[in-house]
């Protein structure tokens, strides 16, 4: 593991990876502070460019806008009290009130140390788990894969989508649909493709990342009429005031910094549960930790609710990092979105991917670490001139979001039907966002629908069409189940509702 | 059951899975593939299933969070406006070259949204895209396809 460290170290210390998380962690910071747009948004955006890098460099920037983005979601949650990522919505609970209060540089100053810290010792615990996870993860076989893929799709869909779980497996069954498109992998026959030449190589991944994400995104903030730049001038972006931390704010971070940590970090590795999950918890859990007279405080500018949902997010983002690298199957929207310019690198996540591409495994661990250090030390002092970006109007910023979609897509393939193909994809998702149809999921089956149908024909081919390969091993028994127990429960809840609504 | 939006949506799903699966029975396989356990619409036929199993559940279901959408709250317009500017864009951009279409498509779209600082509009209009340009092609040595541009003599 030594060897391993110093591999990694040696990569995402040499000068170009350094430049590439400090731009990562600051474009995803300004990407992320934007109300609207969230980390998923930001990734696209800087997937056409990580294609000019190698593959550990390509990631390494990614993984600092991740950071910079969640970092960046924070900000907005604090000073404007809208946050730009889900993940960061309990963080304008304590951290909206403290900034009314006139503290907004203490509040930033305590999101940030808590995000390190959470981020730091999470990444410690990615550091330990990912190599023996991957040791383990060797002896899956494709059906246990297939079943790990279809219980990853079925608990995003059941965790992130707040009670909509059908819509949910809808938008995962259109993800497949969409990946289904293009030359069969093995024998070359087109499927879908209506005779268009342009549809032979199925639907590029970035494409449907930019028309779903960075696209969507700006036409519903029009559609929907909202104007991030309103809500920035309630408060002043110019005068955050000190952000210096006393010994007995630092003592009650100090208390609740681990047990969060502990908390993001393995709701993080869980599939689909994730860094919104993860700091609602925590800010539960905190509250029930805390003296009564501390209770009293949450929701008026406590300390302690504040660090806690900040040092889950973040501990979660890492944890998301470990079903990614060790099983090669993404437990979120983000992380999909990465195995998805992985795959565009040439590179397959996943057990062997410790032994193959080691660099890429250690580099990617390490440059965490440092994309910690560099949200610290670069934009805690910067974030007074960051916050005025939260006064662009958005007659300028919807433009431009839009271009860099349309640019992103034109530079890869310079091809008209891809962009009509982008805009008409967009338009869709708008339309179904607006109906709280949610996009992480159609993600998340659109980048695993090739590896989901190559496991399911390697197993069925082994069976010899037999699904038995489903109880065949205890493994992929326990997993079914969970998979069952999840669709069976989610259905349930339905028609349990339905009752109490009298439609039953 | 209350018909609204979110049910006409499940519907045209459940009306787009089936013809998804009518399209997978219609792939063609090879005739020693016809028979295989696995085969090209193996797949397909099973998402098509999915699909109208879903949606077939979301429109006899009552929602359990039903959807208010005020339309009288909703920019059509500005967003029709803004959609006809992209498809403009799109079909001009390989025409007409990078520099030109975007420089008129963010000039637009900053005023269809309701921008009428014009040095603004300008400033980040045609000296950005010339900007970033130079940055993509001069700087990081990433093609762009322009026939304006080469036609004047200012690009190779």
């Amino acid at each position: 593991m030594i060897e391993g460290i110093l591999i990694g170290l040696k990569t995402a210390l040499s000068f170009q990876n350094l430049m590439m998380v400090m731009i990562g962690c600051f474009a995803g910071t300004i990407i992320g502070m934007l109300p609207g747009l969230g980390p998923m948004t930001a990734i696209a955006l800087m997937i056409p460019i990580t294609y000019g890098f190698d593959p550990a460099t390509g990631l390494i920037l990614m993984a600092g806008v991740y950071y910079g983005a969640v970092f960046g979601g924070s900000t907005s949650s604090i000073l404007i009290n809208a946050p730009g990522v889900p993940g960061t919505v309990a963080t304008s609970f304590d951290g909206y009130p403290m900034a009314q209060q006139g503290k907004a540089g203490k509040a930033l100053a305590i999101a940030a140390y808590s995000s390190f810290a959470g981020g730091t010792i999470s990444a410690i615990f990615l550091l330990i788990a990912a190599p023996s996870l991957s040791k383990v993860s060797l002896s899956f076989r494709s059906p246990d894969y297939f079943g790990l893929m279809i219980l990853g799709l079925t608990a995003v869909a059941a965790f992130s989508s707040k009670g909509n779980f059908l819509k949910a497996m809808m938008m995962c069954v259109l993800g497949l649909m969409l990946a289904s498109v293009g030359q069969d992998t093995l024998s070359d026959i087109p499927r879908f493709t209506f005779n268009t030449m342009n549809l032979s190589d199925g639907i590029s991944f970035v494409l449907v990342v930019m028309a779903t994400f960075a696209m969507s995104e700006a036409l519903t903030i029009i559609f929907k009429g909202n104007d991030p730049s309103k809500a920035a001038k309630q408060i002043s972006l110019t005068d955050l005031g000190s952000i210096k931390v006393n010994k007995e704010e630092t003592k009650q971070m100090a208390a609740t910094i681990p047990r969060s940590s502990v908390l993001g970090f393995i709701i993080g590795v869980l599939p689909g549960a994730g860094a919104t999950i993860a700091s609602f918890l925590a800010y539960g859990m905190e509250r029930n930790f805390v003296k009564n007279e501390e209770k009293e405080k949450f929701g008026k500018g406590s300390v302690q609710g504040l660090s806690a949902p900040e040092t889950a997010n973040n501990a979660a983002c890492s944890g998301s990092f470990v079903p990614l690298l060790t099983l090669g199957i993404p437990g979120s929207g983000t992380t999909a979105v990465m195995l998805g310019a992985l795959l565009g690198f040439g590179i397959q996540p996943g057990p062997r991917l410790y032994e193959t591409n080691p660099e890429i495994f250690w580099s990617v661990i390490m440059s965490m670490y440092i994309g910690m250090v560099v949200l610290l030390i670069l934009n805690l002092p910067l974030i007074p001139y960051i916050a005025r970006i939260l006064a662009v109007p958005r007659t300028f910023l919807i433009p431009m979001i839009l271009f860099f979609s349309v640019t992103g897509i034109y530079l890869m393939s310079f091809n008209n039907f891809d962009i009509f193909l982008m805009i008409g994809i967009a338009v869709v998702a708008t339309i179904l966002r607006l109906y709280d149809f949610p996009m992480p999921p159609l993600i998340l089956a659109f980048v695993l629908g090739g590896l989901m149908e190559e496991n399911l024909r390697r197993s069925l081919l082994i069976s010899d069409g037999s699904w038995s390969f489903l109880w065949d091993r205890p493994l992929t028994v326990c997993i079914m189940v969970s998979i069952l127990l999840i669709v069976v429960w989610q259905i349930f809840s339905t028609f349990k509702s339905s009752k109490k609504i009298g439609m039953w | 059951m209350k018909i609204n939006s979110v049910k006409i949506i499940s519907l045209l799903f459940f009306v787009l899975s089936a013809f998804y699966l009518y399209t997978a029975h219609q792939i063609q396989v090879f005739a020693f593939d016809e028979g295989a356990p696995f085969n090209a619409k193996t797949f397909p036929i099973y998402l098509g299933y999915a699909g109208m199993f879903f949606s077939g559940l979301k429109i006899v279901l009552p929602d359990q969070k039903p959807v208010e959408v005020d339309a009288t709250h909703l920019e059509f317009k500005k967003t029709i406006l803004l959609v006809l500017t992209i498809i403009v864009y799109g079909a001009t951009i390989l025409k007409v070259g990078f520099f030109l279409s975007t420089s008129l498509f963010l000039v637009f779209s900053y005023y269809f949204l309701g921008e009428r600082r014009w040095k603004y509009i300008i400033i980040f209009s045609f000296p950005f895209v010339a900007l970033f340009m130079y940055l993509l092609h001069g700087v990081l040595q990433v093609y762009l396809r322009d026939p304006l541009l080469k036609f004047i003599g200012i690009m190779g």
